[in-house]
């Protein structure tokens, strides 16, 4: 078999091996698209007749469903990173390591694997929105191009869980430092509320935070509110920044998980 | 020779820790070497530097001719791998895990699912095939792991610990496994802890301990090395054993040692049958009541506890070892 086949075909048997474990376990999903849902009831039924977004006369449902989209990527790192830890713990990795495989190969199907879980995810989250009155209203091709923005920030997330799972390996540590950074870049960031309020060094950070770049981004291609502050560079090219970012995410996680990947034992 | 297995030097460090400190080591084809050491003596250390998963910070390994570190793919291709954990998808079924190793291994989808039968019915385990492996008990996820690392048809399998944890029943289940397939012409590496396990598998047996190769040999040859056969003597009375000592001593290649709690003498007597008549006299001419009167040959217990000093006093492991 040609060699590119060959890899191709071991990335479709061990992501299917993934798949089939979600659909054994569907209760994987609640992992991801819990929080997200209970935020979207939260946040876009019971706060939006209390908040008001100032400046804009927008309602805070519209400006809080892209905030949640960009969570849904955030809490992608956890079950990764729990997969694979998983994996690690058990000696599988060992076991696909003496394979003849390619290096890549077991960390490209964990990811791939677990971008359809975050797929459904951002299914069940947009179902919510669309149930509590959230509409996109940007073209066809802006629509889209949102959803795809959000599955490249997810992908990227997924990357950032294989090397914490790698690093980390106790899996009730993970859980907890997977909590965190969901908790801290989504708070920290543009998602939940217009930065304008932040002190000046503060608003930086949060506003070159990608977290804020892909909500605000999303916002902009679905035309569900207009730019709340101006002036900066992020806030005024959030697509730009958001596709820049998660470049480079990716280029530096890849092969530092990779790296990781090829000394990483089992105990 | 032709050695399927060949180690030469093998060193890793970690920190200050040495878990190899210059391991050589060779094993023929179609031969069975039993690794044999105490918990952390550098035995799944040695498995993962010859199975491609550790690179050795010095020294060279061949697997069928190919080197470990430059030579990798081509060694993957020729070994299977059984880890101390029984290495399955408790998700997947039986069947499915080996469907989907076989894949991995480039059988095709159809010589996956052909290979994967074979399998299921060569480890009994055709009945359990499309139950989940978590709901497995714990030989059968064993037999599982064996199945899988025959995969595809290796040269050369490691087992490390392949039986530990298991009832005896399958652990003997297991080892007829293992057996049947070195009647096949594989070459087995297989660490344990239990010596019963190397004495029954194992053609020639390495005692590792702290990383080092502190004996090597048969099981026979080993035992040889810790002496020969002893006498053991059960005396009736508690209060005849200081005269028993002394009534057998001058017989004995080195001073008796008796043991109170079982009221035994353990003698250890020059070969031959002479010595062993000279010693009965003995006993029986000083009046010595005898409730049993056995010759034991040493088990691999004595040369496993000798050799590693796990059960000898402190103060003379380390001469043990400067001696050799």
């Amino acid at each position: 078999m040609n060699p590119a086949l060959a890899h191709g075909a071991d990335i479709a048997a061990l992501t299917g091996r993934h798949l089939r474990h979600l659909r054994r376990t569907p209760e994987k999903i609640t992992g991801v698209a819990l929080t997200p849902v209970a935020m979207v009831v939260i946040l876009g039924y019971l706060f939006a007749t209390v908040v008001q977004v100032k400046n804009t006369g927008d309602t805070y449902r519209e400006y809080v469903m892209a905030g949640v989209f960009a969570q849904v990527g955030l809490s992608c790192i956890g079950i990764t990173a729990i997969g694979v830890a998983g994996d690690l713990g058990k000696g599988l990795i060992d076991r696909f390591r003496s394979l003849p495989m390619g290096r890549a190969t077991v960390l490209v199907s964990h990811t791939l694997a677990d971008l359809v879980t975050a797929a459904l995810s951002i299914v069940l989250v947009a179902l919510t929105g669309l149930a509590v009155g959230w509409r996109v209203h940007g073209s066809f091709a802006e629509n889209v191009a949102g959803f795809v923005l959000l599955l490249a920030f997810a992908y990227a997330m997924l990357w950032v869980g294989a090397l914490l799972g790698m690093v980390m390996r106790n899996l009730e540590a993970i859980s907890g430092v997977a909590a965190l950074l969901l908790v801290l870049f989504s708070f920290l960031s543009s998602s939940f509320m217009p930065l304008t309020g932040l002190p000046a060094w503060l608003r930086t950070v949060a506003e070159w935070n990608p977290v804020s770049a892909v909500s605000e981004a999303c916002r902009q291609l679905w035309g569900n509110t207009g730019p709340v502050s101006s002036g900066s560079y992020p806030v005024a090219h959030p697509v730009i920044v958001s596709l820049v970012s998660i470049g480079l995410l990716l280029v530096v996680l890849v092969p530092l998980s990779l790296r990781v990947f090829r000394t990483s034992a089992t105990r | 020779m032709n050695a399927a297995i060949e180690a030469d030097g093998l060193t890793k460090t970690y920190g200050s820790h040495r878990a190899l400190d210059d391991v050589s080591l060779s094993v023929e084809a179609g031969t069975v070497l039993g690794l044999l050491g105490p918990n952390g003596a550098g035995k799944t250390t040695t498995v993962r530097t010859l199975a491609t998963l550790l690179e050795p910070d010095a020294g060279t390994a061949r697997i069928a001719g190919f080197d470990v570190v430059r030579e990798r793919r081509e060694v993957r291709r020729r070994i299977g791998l059984a880890g101390q954990y029984a290495a399955v998808d408790e998700l997947l079924t039986g069947r499915e895990n080996l469907i989907l190793l076989g894949r991995l291994l480039r059988l095709g989808r159809k010589g996956a699912r052909v290979r994967a039968e074979e399998l299921l019915a060569q480890f009994e385990l055709e009945y359990a095939a499309d139950k989940a492996a978590k709901d497995y008990s714990g030989g059968m996820r064993r037999r599982l792991d064996l199945a899988v690392s025959l995969l595809g048809s290796p040269e050369v399998l490691f087992l490390d610990e392949p039986t530990t944890g298991l009832d005896p029943a399958s652990r003997a289940t297991l080892w007829n496994m293992v057996q049947d397939q070195v009647g096949r012409g594989v070459t087995v590496l297989l660490t344990t802890q239990y010596l019963e396990e190397a004495d029954f598998l194992a053609d020639r047996i390495l005692v590792v301990d702290r990383g080092r190769v502190i004996a090597e040999g048969t099981s026979d040859e080993l035992k040889r090395k810790v002496g020969g056969e002893r006498l053991e003597v059960t005396v009736t009375d508690r209060a005849l054993l200081e005269q028993a000592v002394s009534v057998l001593a001058p017989l004995a290649v080195v001073t008796p040692q008796s043991d109170e709690r079982q009221r035994t003498v353990h003698v250890q007597l020059p070969d031959g049958m002479g010595a062993l008549a000279s010693a009965a006299t003995a006993l029986e001419y000083a009046g010595i009541t005898v409730e049993e009167f056995a010759l034991r040959r040493p088990s691999l217990d004595d040369v496993f506890f000798q050799l590693t000093g796990e059960s000898a006093g402190p103060a003379d492991t380390p001469d043990e070892k400067d001696a050799r």
